[in-house]
């Protein structure tokens, strides 16, 4: 299978880059990983004529520590999160979804941001940033943009990027000592995409009580869903049986499954009910230091 | 374009066209047809190369995104005109069956026994869960990586 033919671009640095996408307008795609582009232009799904490919900007490769964040580039791949020691101490969300994103041979190549940049609903990571509260920074050769995750999905497969714009770097909230999170996938195997996803974040105030509760699932709506009603109910609540069990009837309810091969609409509804109680009881118990 | 890249310590330079992808410019253009195209939408491995010594999909990639990158294909495997521990080790302990995802097989254990030279079973499989072997024979595929672990060691005593 062959993509029509397009202009490939491959500028050395982040400042050529811009200047290429702002030439190409929204012709121009950034091609970072390409393991979801790629495929998608060989199905004939997507058609840029112009590549810009990030993937010699080699400064745009990093996870640091900045201000109670973690800053990850638009050229680190889902393998150098899995193996980041900065995400394993801080951020226990990202930690916990990062090895079971695709598979090993696609996590070599494929990038956080251009997950995130992609807006599939199946895809994992925008779960995982709406449940934490991320933000994305957008530039362009005419600046720069912090855009709340919550605002970066648009829609299915749509982002809030304007032609000439491409995304350079995601900042993670970094988990205190009173705050964790994990993600739940259930996939028939390894490299499918979740058949459900679940991503929880809680961060407890001084007196144990929920002070922010962060909760989004994957392959289960035509975006990645943030279960807003569910956060609000919880938040300022004393963490309890109850209280999960409520919230993950919120979630069974708000989210739009699909029948489809990877089961009945009413078999994935179940899941998201099970998955969102086992993922808040995780959550507790990483925010509590007891994992 | 054109693409100078080194495959398997060898540098060719050739004319491409930027939506060549990497798997049909090692086949066709280079003649390096141990590289097999299976699924060709990122699912099954048998078109895995090592990317300066990293595992990927060579379906999924452009030709001209390995240009002044180095490359090792299952004929680089080779070394001194013998095969190497885990080329033998699948040979020895019939780690193939019809064959056809074996060298993505073999590739991603060189690149593993090369980060990791004492894999659990487990690391094995988790290592190999993006290569499919559709015959099914996993389980002599990991018996034979294990088995290429120790014959390293046994090397490195030597």
């Amino acid at each position: 299978m062959y993509p029509p033919a397009f202009d490939y671009a491959v500028p050395r640095s982040l400042d050529e880059a811009l200047d290429l996408l702002a030439e190409v307008g929204d012709e121009g795609r950034v091609l970072a990983g390409g393991q979801s582009l790629i495929p998608m232009m060989k199905l004939r799904l997507a058609a840029p004529a112009h590549l810009v490919d990030i993937n010699e900007i080699s400064e745009l490769s990093y996870i640091r520590e900045v201000n109670g964040h973690l800053a990850i580039g638009a050229l680190t791949r889902h393998a150098d999160v899995v193996r980041s020691e900065i995400v394993g101490a801080g951020c226990s969300t990202m930690a916990s979804a990062a090895p079971w994103v695709a598979d090993p041979l696609v996590r070599n190549r494929g990038t956080v941001c251009g997950s995130v940049a992609h807006c599939d609903p199946e895809g994992d990571w925008n779960s995982v940033m709406l449940a934490l509260g991320a933000e994305v920074v957008a530039r362009s050769r005419t600046g720069e943009r912090v855009i709340p995750i919550s605002d970066f999905v648009v829609d299915f497969f749509t982002n809030a990027l304007e032609p000439g714009e491409m995304v350079t770097e995601l900042r993670v909230p970094r988990d205190d000592e009173r705050s964790g999170g994990c993600y739940l996938k259930l996939e028939r195997k390894i490299g499918d995409y979740a058949t459900v996803g679940v991503a929880a974040h809680l961060r407890l105030d001084e007196r144990g009580r929920i002070g922010r509760a962060g909760l989004a699932l994957t392959s289960v709506a035509p975006v990645n869903l943030e279960v807003e009603e569910a956060e609000r109910m919880m938040a300022g609540q004393e963490p309890s049986e109850e209280l999960f069990a409520e919230a993950a009837e919120i979630a069974a309810r708000t989210c739009q499954p699909q029948s489809d091969v990877r089961g009945p609409a009413e078999y994935k509804r179940a899941v998201v009910r099970a998955y969102t109680r086992r993922a808040l009881h995780q959550a507790l118990a990483t925010a509590r230091g007891e994992r | 374009m054109e693409v100078t890249v080194t495959v398997n310590g060898v540098e060719y330079r050739r004319e491409t066209e930027p939506r060549r992808l990497l798997v049909d410019f090692i086949r066709t253009d280079l003649g390096l047809t141990g590289t097999h195209i299976g699924c060709d939408t990122t699912s099954c491995g048998a078109c895995t190369v090592l990317l300066d010594g990293v595992p990927v999909k060579s379906c999924t990639m452009f030709a001209v995104q390995a240009n002044g990158h180095e490359l090792t294909t299952v004929e680089g495997l080779r070394r001194d005109g013998e095969l190497s521990p885990v080329q033998a080790a699948f040979k020895e302990h019939h780690g193939l069956q019809c064959g056809f995802c074996t060298p993505g097989m073999m590739l991603v254990a060189t690149a593993l026994l090369g980060a990791n030279p004492d894999p659990t079973e487990d690391e094995v499989r988790w290592a190999l869960s993006g290569n499919i072997c559709r015959c099914t024979g996993y389980a002599n595929i990991v018996k034979a990586i294990q088995s290429a672990a120790a014959t390293m060691h046994e090397g490195v005593r030597a």
